[in-house]
């Protein structure tokens, strides 16, 4: 199992370490600086950590030495925006997600922006261009913000066994798939509904609202999504997407986690609903599914169970690739993590900063 | 010339020591002062050129009110102070 986890929060970087079956806070950085995205990049190792600083923006740093020291490197850039092009503002607001390319194209970075462009990195983050062949899609136009004034790109999944093939999840925007490593692009939202849309458009690609979509890494055709209105799932590489109803306490929530090969096994975290974005019955619990969404299991060991209005982000749960370690981050400050994929749960903290995202190395 | 001085705050970023500046607008002392320090274009202009949101530029105390062309002008001899504005938190 992994022994690092790094944790984004409002409030700094906190890096765990797994010593004598305990897990400790060993290190921190940029105390007091929003952390809105982490990534460990498996082929070299280096970290990669985006801020949003309130005044100064949204900032890049990058790590060598498994986060002792941090250097700066060049934040993504909208290019110059036409003063005829009718759009809204062509200003970085928001690195949301990053993550690594294939093992076949070492150096390759993209990271997911709020509103709602995607940038590639060719050198292992030194620098980034925008993917104009997405961000001037026609359809672009129509994505709108989902908790954020600006759309913006929160899920980037690269497939193991193809790295020019990649999904990503934009709220509200949809999926879009490329099946040539960014060149063209293609929405696929068959199956996904919009409630919160006039019927007319319940069902348009454009609008639909994915809060996180993972990708099973040992069955690349399953996807899973927590979508605004329920969890769907694809067994066809998003082709199409099936509901999984009647999921009990709640299917609105945010986050999720998939097993790295069991493609019928998921995690979610749910909340009461839209307009009441605490857990059911202040009752904290994370569920399970083992057979693709026909049945979940309630898990609450650990968790508490009384006046608990705990939140946990789209980023906010992770699995460890051996599929048996789960982290948990909410917006009250607490962590937990599962050594026994959610079975139990060790409470780490209960008074962090509020958590945006947590990730295994 | 004009002298510009960025909030501390910002130090905790990079390094950005007060600068003796030539121009006579906005524009032309933060564009001098990135040709000493390039570092500091990203966090005081946007992608677009502008000033950031939560950004405060003031000239001879007088805040400035062009945010987007950077154009009020700079006398001889002003001070121009880089602050955060409170609005960012």
């Amino acid at each position: 199992m992994t022994d690092r986890l790094l944790v984004g929060t409002r409030k700094g970087l906190f890096i765990l370490d797994r010593r004598s079956k305990r897990w400790e806070i060993s290190a921190t950085a940029f105390l007091g600086d929003p952390v809105s995205a982490v990534l460990a990049d498996p082929r070299t190792g280096a970290l990669h950590c985006a801020l949003n600083l309130g005044h100064f923006g949204p900032k890049l740093r990058q790590s060598t030495d498994q986060g002792v020291s941090w250097q700066e490197r060049e934040t993504p850039t909208y290019p110059a925006q036409p003063v005829d092009s009718g759009d809204k503002p062509w200003k970085l607001v928001q690195i949301w997600c990053l993550e690594a390319g294939g093992d076949d194209e070492p150096g390759v970075l993209w990271a997911g922006t709020i509103p709602g462009g995607l940038f590639r990195s060719a050198d292992g983050g030194t620098s980034w261009q925008l993917v104009h062949s997405l961000w001037g899609r026609p359809e672009r136009r129509q994505w709108f913000g989902g908790g954020y004034d600006e759309p913006g790109i929160h899920s980037i999944c690269v497939d193991p066994r193809d790295s020019r093939k990649i999904a990503v999840g934009v709220s509200c925007g949809g999926i879009w798939i490329t099946l040539d490593g960014g060149n063209t692009w293609a929405s696929r939202t068959t199956g996904m509904r919009a409630a919160y849309m006039p019927p007319e458009r319940e069902f348009d690609p454009n609008i639909q609202d994915p809060h996180r979509i993972v990708q099973c890494r040992g069955a690349t055709d399953v996807f899973w999504a927590q979508h605004h209105n329920g969890i769907f799932r694809s067994t066809d590489g998003c082709a199409s997407w099936a509901e999984i109803k009647n999921v009990r306490p709640s299917s609105f929530g945010f986050a999720l986690a998939v097993h790295p090969r069991d493609p019928n096994c998921a995690w979610f975290v749910p909340a009461n609903k839209d307009e009441c974005r605490v857990p059911v019955e202040g009752r904290l619990v994370v569920i399970r599914t083992r057979d693709g969404g026909q049945s979940f299991e309630v898990l609450d060991r650990g968790l508490p169970q009384t006046h608990a209005y705990d939140l946990v982000y789209r980023h906010g749960l992770d699995i460890d690739a051996s599929g048996e370690c789960l982290a948990m981050g909410s917006t009250t400050g607490a962590l937990w993590i599962s050594s026994n994929q959610g079975d139990s749960w060790e409470c780490i903290s209960t008074h962090l900063p509020p958590i945006y995202c947590v990730r295994f190395m | 010339m004009a002298y510009i001085i960025f909030t501390p705050n910002l130090q905790r970023h990079l390094s950005c020591p007060p600068l003796e500046v030539r121009g006579d607008t906005v524009h032309a002392v933060l564009e001098d002062a990135f040709a000493a320090n390039p570092g500091l274009r990203r966090y005081i202009l946007d992608d677009q050129g502008h000033l950031r949101k939560h950004v405060l530029v003031a000239v001879g105390g007088e805040i400035i009110a062009d945010r987007i062309n950077l154009s009020d002008p700079v006398a001889e001899g002003a001070d121009v102070y880089v602050f955060q504005a409170l609005s960012g938190g």
